[in-house]
């Protein structure tokens, strides 16, 4: 029996709504006591001036392989996960081949464990090669290892497929992740529809694209008693939709993207293909929205929604870039400077949208908690630590990121997966 | 040959012409003036200056165009410039080859002024970041096209003497225009009131907030209007549900006689061309008295000469360097 002691930091859990100085006992991988611990261990860490939390769980990230390599490996994306303080991660089944198979299911996890890292889990395809015509072998993915479905960035324009999907995933207890975007009217979009698209000359993607499916998927939800978790959801009337739906208490729960509380379409002014994203850079009042969404828990979940491109295909013409920018390993910085810098939010409620509330949505009650007997996954905070980012320094492959020089605080100190220090910032 | 004329006044300070939101009212008189001068010289016979003697200019066309390119050609020779046209159809970009690798390679072969048209908004910006030439945008996706709002600038001067207080109608798709923007831009700095006109699925949300009048008939604009300038339609917005049709576009867009006629005597119909006749606007109008489309024809030349010269020598006097946004080799690893 081998036991590692953290001692003498903030824990916070969100989970038990814990929120004390104190130490935690790990014993085997597993945690063993929380509180005030006399039990002399194998070895101890001082967490001092740290903050103690669950490991932070990613719902959503483009890992790319296998079939997009020059983007990101799972051995980097996994190192990046690391590194930004996540213990596990989601991966979007967008690779090539899709993951809309047993096989390709496994394949992701094999890969994780091969590279040692930290934990993926793959998300499966809701329909057959993310196309939104037939649905994928749902049953079977979620046997290899699936805990979600998704169709990535490729919205479900049919709502018939999706009403199916609803349906079906439900034997398996698995939610169905959306999109939520009306393609038709975001077709050949680069950014938010507004005012500074039109002095762009930029083609617009509209809020109401994002509300119509928002609206939709309640609807369906309403119908099919199913599970919809709306990823990186970017307006004022979708959090209005959402909160709405929760006072009617359906299966329905929310994420947001930490880049669309810190930027808004003003910045697309330099051209920067950086600045591409979906959903896009809103304007600045469906960001107080969302963020008055992450105080009243109508959104559960901060997502890094980690899309690694290759700089040949970003460094183009704007309307050939594809969207998405890396952030694994700047969420947590981003965090501070968004929800805890202005007082949005409380350390304890930022935590809880960075592992209880993703665990909760994935129906996990073993992660993204420090309950005594579950698995040591565990990230100690430095909150103070003053940096730059500069994307030359990342572990992901891809450097597609718009905050490359800003200087931000706080970044994770140490993780642990099953009680194994796997990451020590240096 | 004079080689920098002495009367065209010194002071320019960019090496690009992006697009005319960045310019100044002062800067945007000061190339009227030059081209002014220009023009004038050319009236006493000075039709060839050598101002941009053994300078390469690059025009380089991502995408069709045949006017504004034999316009640009033009004016670089007046100025005594070479030309190199590169044109994306048939050419390495059909290769794969990004535009940005061909516009340094195109600079790697001595060539430091660049005409750029693109598809994509933007495109001209992200060159300037690459290349150290100087890039003049002729015409950039839907965003500007900076020296067709000068050429419709410069035209209205001439006719009225001055552009403060004029009233100018643009009608027509403004979503899609690249016109419209530089008209929009240039026009209220220099202090007109600007009125867009046009079905309102071609009317982007929040124009009112670049300072102008929203009309959707041309009717309700017509009587107030000193200058009306006619964008191009593109019969192919049709299909994405932009207008029911071209006969219903014409019935309430076109500019015929009779609307010529409760317009006022004196207004000046534009159009940047080309024109589609019955559409955009009749015969009658294109080619009666109140036109001055092949004026803004000519114009274009001088305004393009006066961009190029003043942007080449911005840049030699103030020579950029290089940003490393993607350096390929260094020489401090070649050692």
């Amino acid at each position: 029996m081998s036991t590692l002691l953290l001692k003498q930091g903030r824990i916070i859990d969100p989970a038990s709504a814990y929120d004390a100085v104190g130490d935690v006992l790990i014993r085997d991988g597993l945690i063993a006591e929380v509180g005030t611990v006399s039990t002399i261990a194998d070895s101890t860490i001082d967490c001092s001036r740290m903050i103690v939390c669950p490991g932070l769980i990613e719902l959503h990230a483009g890992v790319r392989d296998p079939g997009f390599e020059e983007d990101e490996t799972t051995v980097s994306a996994t190192a990046a996960a690391l590194a930004g303080g996540f213990t596990s991660i989601a991966a979007y089944p967008d690779t090539q081949p899709v993951v809309d198979n047993r096989a390709a299911a496994e394949y992701v996890i094999l890969q994780a464990a091969r590279a040692g890292n930290c934990r993926v889990f793959p998300l499966g395809a809701v329909t057959r090669d993310n196309a939104g015509a037939e649905l994928a072998d749902l049953g079977q993915l979620a046997d290899g290892g699936a805990v979600a479905f998704t169709d990535a960035k490729h919205p479900i324009q049919s709502a018939e497929i999706l009403r199916r999907a609803l349906e079906y995933a439900r034997m398996f207890e698995r939610p169905i992740f959306t999109h939520p975007q009306d393609a038709t009217l975001t077709a050949n979009g680069v950014m938010h529809e507004g005012y500074y698209s039109t002095r762009l000359g930029l083609r617009g993607m509209p809020a109401a694209a994002e509300e119509i499916m928002v609206s939709r998927d309640i609807a369906l939800v309403e119908l099919t008693r199913g599970r919809v978790h709306l990823m990186c959801v970017s307006t004022r009337n979708s959090v209005e939709r959402i909160r709405s739906a929760k006072e009617d208490q359906l299966g329905v729960t929310a994420d947001v993207a930490i880049h669309n509380l810190l930027l808004t379409d003003e910045a697309l002014q330099t051209y920067d293909s950086n600045y591409k994203v979906d959903p896009p850079f809103r304007s600045s009042e469906h960001v107080q929205a969302l963020v008055e969404g992450l105080r009243d828990d109508t959104i559960d979940a901060i997502t890094s929604d980690h899309q690694p491109y290759a700089s040949e295909k970003k460094d183009r013409e704007i309307d050939q870039v594809p969207f998405g920018i890396v952030g694994l390993e700047t969420l947590l910085p981003l965090s501070i400077r968004a929800l805890i810098e202005p007082g949005h939010l409380t350390w304890p409620q930022l935590i809880a949208k960075l592992t209880w509330g993703p665990a909760q949505i994935l129906g996990w009650q073993n992660r993204g908690t420090l309950a005594k007997g579950t698995p040591a996954d565990i990230t100690v905070i430095d909150p103070e630590y003053r940096w730059t980012i500069d994307p030359a320094r990342f572990r992901s492959l891809s450097r597609n990121t718009p905050f490359a020089g800003w200087d931000v605080r706080g970044r994770a100190h140490l993780v642990l997966v099953d009680g194994e220090v796997r990451y020590a910032a240096e | 040959m004079n080689t920098v004329p002495p009367t065209i006044a010194p002071g320019w300070t960019r090496p690009h012409l992006l697009g005319l939101e960045e310019l100044s009212a002062a800067e945007i008189g000061h190339i009227l003036d030059t081209a002014l001068e220009f023009k004038r010289l050319h009236t006493i016979g000075e039709t060839k200056l050598a101002t941009l003697k053994g300078v390469t200019v690059g025009n380089l066309f991502f995408e069709p165009s045949t006017r504004t390119k034999t316009s640009f050609s033009l004016a670089a020779k007046r100025l005594s410039a070479d030309t190199v046209d590169f044109s994306s159809a048939g050419s390495s970009l059909s290769k794969g080859e990004t535009f940005i690798d061909t516009a340094r390679n195109i600079e790697a072969m001595g060539v430091p002024v660049m005409v750029v048209r693109h598809s994509t908004s933007g495109a001209p910006y992200l060159l300037t970041k690459h290349v150290n030439a100087s890039i003049i945008n002729a015409g950039d996706g839907t965003h500007e096209h900076p020296t067709q709002g000068l050429l419709d600038i410069l035209t209205i001067k001439e006719h009225r003497g001055t552009i403060a207080g004029l009233t100018v109608v643009l009608v027509g798709d403004i979503l899609h225009s690249r016109v419209a923007r530089s008209n929009i831009w240039g026009l209220t700095k220099l202090g007109a009131r600007v009125i867009v006109c046009g079905p309102a699925t071609l009317i982007p949300p929040y124009i009112e907030r670049l300072g102008v009048e929203v009309r959707y008939r041309l009717d309700d604009a017509l009587e107030e209007a000193d200058c009306i300038n006619l964008l191009r339609i593109q019969a192919e917005r049709q299909r994405s549900a932009f207008f029911p049709s071209i006969y219903e576009y014409a019935h309430f867009y076109a500019m015929n006689g009779s609307r010529v006629k409760r317009a006022k005597d004196d207004v000046l119909i534009l159009a940047p061309g080309p024109i589609n006749r019955g559409v955009e606007l009749t015969p009658d109008v294109a080619d009666g008295s109140r036109s001055v489309i092949l004026d803004q024809v000519t114009n274009g030349l001088f305004i393009r000469m006066a961009c190029l010269h003043l942007c080449y020598h911005a840049r030699n006097q103030a020579p950029m360097v290089r940003p490393g946004i993607s350096p390929i080799v260094t020489g401090a690893s070649l050692r």
